[in-house]
């Protein structure tokens, strides 16, 4: 009881401040005891889920003299200061750890996957919040259809109910919901197509490329009707949004990643990784090349993992996960917030 | 020309889109994990009530709307317009019939209404949640019964019309909820 809190001989004033200090800082979780819970009981599931296939647990580092260059993704920060760097080095928190485990992939590590927090500035929101908690594992011998399948067992074994699951195309899905070819549209048709769907404000929206446009009629069309009682997996996406995904030649060239969606939300992302150093290095000064164009800051790209690529890195897929999000799911909650001890408003 | 990033939405704010003053009610932050962010937010257009959807790149600007909410007190009607005056200042301001709308039935001289102003000409008058009026006519119902079911329309002194229950008699001030336009009690003077 606050009011039992009043010290002897303590003055008003001083007790009036001490008061409304501890009642305007919310200081109390997020989360729920019962949600704060779950997550200990989700991330038991998940670590024996992979001990009993023999997966390694690995750890690598948060902060990186490199960092991701994927236009869309922003890192955070920071410096160290101390021995070996007397005037600091900046270092770059990691948006996901894809880099470093591909370097222990190539080191011959053989399957790992990785628990960890990863950072991306300037995302909050229902479904965001810029520290969040990734699944990050890789497979090698795997391609993306043999870790979808994967990905699946996991996801089932973690819900109250098992969801059948559903795989659709990028092409299909664009097809079957908005009547248009994703991989061959101009912009023009695209633009058209979401004036069409019911986005008003398309007649405004000032979208450069044609990707720009594909992530609009994603996100505001096509995504809220994914997974509703499913997992649905949408795979084959385009070449221009191979990101670290294998290319598969062809007419249209396909890039072999996938997402999971439930719910009509995101969940994880995967690839067949693109193994090849020099693609690699070509995919990453391209991606400088954007950030450029788009007035975006040229953070270094990794020259390790190229390095590690180089030397070999065996065949692979790989996915990230994430974590809140499908404790969401599992939970029925309506807000990330719900799942996490303290969102960046509490942090 | 002052603007808002789509960093600054949240509910409340008030932005220009085509030409007309707006408050946003929803906000939402849409991003696929690699691609565009988005904000999609729910509008209403403060000139007309009508609610529509909108979506915006992260990071574009919006011309914020000069609007203001304040409580003004109305003094009189000359039949054209309605003049409210600002109990602090003393500055007043002429509304006409169109933008009291609704409001109009329950106005009483020297009530106070939350009238929201856009470039400082009044755009929307909100009455009073509660208003005491007198009323100006009704049937004179049956007495002795208390049972306040069943009812009667009542005519208030501003014109309004509501149903009251039947004891409540010419000359009674009673209490109304303007929202749902209902009799709440009788006031005692």
């Amino acid at each position: 009881m606050l009011g039992s809190e009043i010290h002897r001989g303590e003055a008003p004033l001083l007790h009036s401040l001490r008061y409304s200090l501890v009642t305007t800082i919310d200081w109390q979780p997020s989360a729920s005891l019962e949600l704060i819970k779950a997550r200990a009981d989700l991330l038991a599931k998940i670590r024996n889920f992979f001990h009993k296939r023999e997966i390694m647990e690995v750890e690598t580092p948060i902060c990186s003299r490199y960092a991701n260059t994927d236009p869309s993704i922003e890192s955070f920060t920071t410096l160290y200061t101390g021995p070996g760097a007397p005037s600091g080095l900046p270092l770059y928190l990691h948006t996901s750890p894809e880099f470093p485990m591909k370097r222990l992939l190539a080191a011959g590590s053989g399957p790992i996957y990785q628990i960890c927090k990863v950072f991306r500035n300037g995302e909050a929101g229902r479904l965001h919040n810029p520290e969040f908690s990734m699944l990050e594992w890789y497979r090698p011998g795997f391609n993306h259809h043999h870790l979808m399948a994967e990905v699946a067992e996991l996801v089932n074994s973690l819900l109250p109910e098992p969801r059948p699951v559903i795989s659709m195309s990028y092409a299909e899905a664009f097809k079957k919901w908005l009547d248009i070819d994703p991989h061959n549209a101009s912009k023009e048709a695209l633009k058209r197509c979401a004036i069409k769907s019911g986005i008003e404000s398309a007649h405004h929206l000032d979208i450069q490329n044609r990707d720009g446009w594909l992530d609009l009629l994603l996100s505001h069309i096509i995504e809220p009707k994914l997974g509703k009682k499913s997992l649905f997996f949408l795979y084959d996406y385009p070449a221009s949004q191979a990101s670290l995904a294998k290319i598969r030649e062809g007419k249209p060239p396909i890039a072999e990643r996938f997402e999971l969606y439930m719910d009509g939300m995101e969940l994880a992302n995967g690839f067949h990784e693109l193994t090849h150093a020099d693609s690699q290095r070509e995919r990453f000064e391209k991606d400088l090349d954007q950030r450029k164009t788009a007035g975006l800051p040229s953070p270094p790209m990794d020259e390790a993992l190229l390095a590690g690529l180089a030397s070999g890195m065996p065949d692979c897929a790989g996915i990230a996960v994430g974590i809140d999000r499908l404790l969401m799911i599992i939970s029925s909650a309506q807000q990330i917030e719900e799942t996490l001890c303290f969102a960046i408003d509490r942090a | 020309m002052a603007t808002y990033s789509t960093n600054e939405f949240k509910s409340g704010l008030k932005i220009m889109i085509d030409g007309s003053p707006c408050s946003i009610i929803e906000n939402e932050f849409v991003k696929p994990g690699k691609g565009q962010a988005f904000s999609r937010v729910k509008i209403r257009n403060l000139k007309t009530g009508r609610v529509v959807e909108k979506t915006y790149k992260s990071g574009e600007s919006v011309e914020a709307a000069d609007v203001l909410e304040t409580d003004l007190q109305y003094l009189y009607s000359d039949g054209e317009q309605w003049h409210f005056m600002d109990q602090e200042s003393f500055e007043q301001h002429a509304v006409d019939k169109a933008v009291l709308g609704d409001s109009v039935k329950w106005l009483k001289e020297q009530d106070v209404c939350l009238v929201t102003l856009w470039n400082d000409h009044p755009i929307i008058v909100e009455a009073p949640n509660f208003v005491e009026l007198t009323i100006a006519d009704t049937d004179p119902g049956l007495r002795g019964d208390t049972s306040g079911s069943g009812g009667k329309p009542a005519t208030l002194e501003t014109g309004a019309v509501v149903r009251v229950p039947l004891f409540v008699q010419i000359g009674e001030k009673i209490k109304v909820d303007t929202r749902s336009g209902e009799y709440v009690s009788r006031v005692k003077d």
